[in-house]
């Protein structure tokens, strides 16, 4: 499959009237290339082609985009794992407003992640170096921490789809959680209390899209769960 | 904080534990008279209006009615809120699951105890 097939979703607001597919034909020669590498090809073919990417390596989390119908970032998706047919189909992440091409605007996203308050509050005495953690609660941190908000989890998630402005979405969830589990962290009832509602928290009908797309592993559904159960315990 | 004033419990959590335990209950009923109806393969009018007439039998499908009610509430709610987005038009939707819940469950109780 040298000469790969690619239809890549186009929109200008500023010329366009409605969304359209472009087809490229990209040389591979035979390689195995990450799917940002025939984005790179393909905006040599065509320069007004938009996408966002920085690290190239699936650390900043930029370029979150759908190919082939699947979430994932860009950099690290080989496309032997995508491409079917010797074709590949690039769409921006669904449920977004679309800016331009594949780059949507992000706001919903970010706004659920502030409302979940994603740093450390602890309303005891500072003390003189640090807030010390045994090595045990460190651990509980793991799986959590890691997250590079890119959005390809919150994006394949219906109940983000029909109702983004009231739940949280997997990722900021995950950031919940990874706060609510922190040893070190104090408004555990005030961040709950903030979850409780139908919408915020309990619109998850664990399907788990979130846990096949993301990029880095995580498990969004287990610490939805894991929610799911201090408020349990703390309501009954 | 998301605030509702149509949903069953007014909090997810309370909703979400009354799917929960209302599953079980309609979940061990349904085994319950598929079972029942399995050890008598030839049923008549007597012995199914005899079971009926048992006041734990009435105490146990009023339960079922109940769980039912409460199940179908907190489930087309759900469904409402995710995919009519125009406020007359989903709210119209819940005030007739509503009505038709409550109607079905008097209905229900009637055809319990009216017998």
């Amino acid at each position: 499959m040298s000469n790969l097939q690619v239809s890549v979703y186009r929109y200008n607001p500023e010329t366009d009237s409605a969304p359209y597919m472009q087809e490229f034909q990209i040389d591979t020669q035979g390689r195995d290339l990450m799917v940002l590498n025939v984005l790179t090809m393909i905006k040599d073919q065509d320069s007004s082609l938009a996408f966002r990417r920085s690290c190239r390596e699936g650390v900043c989390g930029s370029d979150g985009m759908n190919m082939n119908g699947t979430n994932g970032l860009a950099c690290i998706t080989p496309i032997s794992d995508v491409v079917k047919d010797n074709k590949l189909v690039l769409r921006p992440l669904p449920g977004l407003p679309v800016m331009r091409d594949l780059v949507v605007d992000m706001n919903l996203f970010y706004k659920q992640y502030e409302r979940m308050q994603p740093y450390l509050q602890n309303d005891t005495a500072e003390p003189a170096i640090e807030r010390l953690q045994s090595p045990e609660d460190r651990d509980k941190l793991d799986g959590l921490y890691e997250c590079i908000l890119c959005a390809c989890c919150s994006t394949s998630c219906p109940s983000f789809w029909w109702n983004p402005d009231k739940f949280v979405g997997p990722a900021g969830l995950l950031q919940a959680y990874r706060f609510l589990a922190d040893s070190r962290d104090t408004a555990t009832s005030s961040r709950l209390a903030e979850l409780e509602d139908p919408f915020s928290l309990f619109r998850c009908r664990g399907i788990m899209n979130c846990v096949s797309v993301c990029p880095k592993g995580l498990n969004p559904t287990r610490a939805i769960g894991k929610i799911r159960e201090m408020l349990l315990s703390n309501a009954t | 904080m998301v605030t509702n004033i149509t949903n069953l419990g007014r909090s997810g959590l309370s909703d979400w534990l009354i799917q929960r335990v209302s599953a079980l209950v309609l979940a061990v009923y349904a085994l319950f008279v598929v079972g029942y109806l399995l050890f008598h393969p030839n049923l008549d009018y007597a012995t199914w209006s005899g079971l009926f007439a048992q006041t734990w039998m009435r105490i146990f499908s009023l339960l079922a009615f109940i769980s039912m009610a409460a199940h179908a509430w907190v489930g087309l709610w759900t469904i409402s809120t995710d995919y009519l987005k125009h406020t007359g038009a989903r709210f119209g939707f819940q005030a007739v699951v509503i009505l038709a819940i409550f109607v079905f469950l008097v209905w229900g109780v009637q055809v319990l105890w009216g017998a």
